[in-house]
């Protein structure tokens, strides 16, 4: 993924703060796989402790991307006190198993960004290329 | 008797139903089904009738809207037009997401 994308993706984070935030990542679907697009959204839950990506800005997505020849590959979110890496709460409600699911952490000073598959509850970390 | 009869013979509109990637193997590798009914309920009733495998993904075991499901007429939520009594026409497209969220 490219630089700017992970700014966006953090910079997102950091304003939601002390709230969890979230948005979705656009691309082609395949192993190896490039975002192309990056959509911060609202968290309807409004929580510091779980997220929902608000339902119609996930609809506005998926058509942008539809219509840019790209798809929905994922989502990411912050934890904003606890390391960057899948919570039970994500796993049980992880939809796809096509999807990365990047998880930002902000408990320490620098944010942590890490990319996660899950299928079928195994979580397994994906390796994320910056450039 | 003339209402019943109107009734009898009425078809049923024809919507368009876009499925999410993970809802496709349910319903014979399709992007988009056409399902008839004259609101989502009925829609949904037909999907399950020509698709079973799609019930448990569209519907909780109490027969309410799935509750990490999305439903989309056009490009409105129906949790805010009546959920599964949202009225659809021939000219609509519902959309069907799977909610993301986690914790």
């Amino acid at each position: 993924m490219s630089r700017s994308a992970v700014e966006a993706m953090v910079a997102h984070c950091l304003d939601g703060y002390p709230l969890e935030a979230c948005g979705l990542l656009a691309g082609q679907p395949g192993e190896r796989t490039e975002v192309e697009r990056v959509y911060p959204t609202a968290n309807s839950a409004a929580s510091a402790r779980l997220y929902t990506v608000e339902p119609r800005a996930l609809l506005r997505a998926d058509r942008d991307a539809t219509g840019a020849g790209l798809e929905l590959i994922g989502v990411w979110h912050s934890h904003t006190h606890t390391e960057a890496y899948p919570s039970p709460t994500d796993v049980a409600q992880a939809p796809d198993p096509a999807w990365h699911y990047v998880v930002v952490s902000l408990r320490d000073t620098e944010p942590v960004l890490r990319s996660y598959s899950i299928v079928d509850g195994k979580i397994a970390e994906e390796r994320v290329v910056v450039q | 008797m003339t209402t019943q009869l109107v009734n009898f013979w009425r078809i049923p509109v024809s919507v368009a139903v876009r499925l999410p990637n993970i809802l496709r193997p349910a319903a014979g590798g399709n992007t988009t089904v056409q399902a008839a009914g004259d609101n989502v309920g009925e829609v949904f009733d037909d999907l399950v009738r020509q698709h079973p495998a799609l019930r448990d993904q569209l519907l909780g075991a109490d027969g309410e809207l799935h509750r990490h499901l999305n439903v989309f007429l056009n490009d409105d939520d129906i949790r805010y037009l009546g959920r599964l009594d949202a009225k659809v026409g021939d000219t609509d497209t519902l959309t069907l997401m799977p909610a993301v969220a986690g914790g």
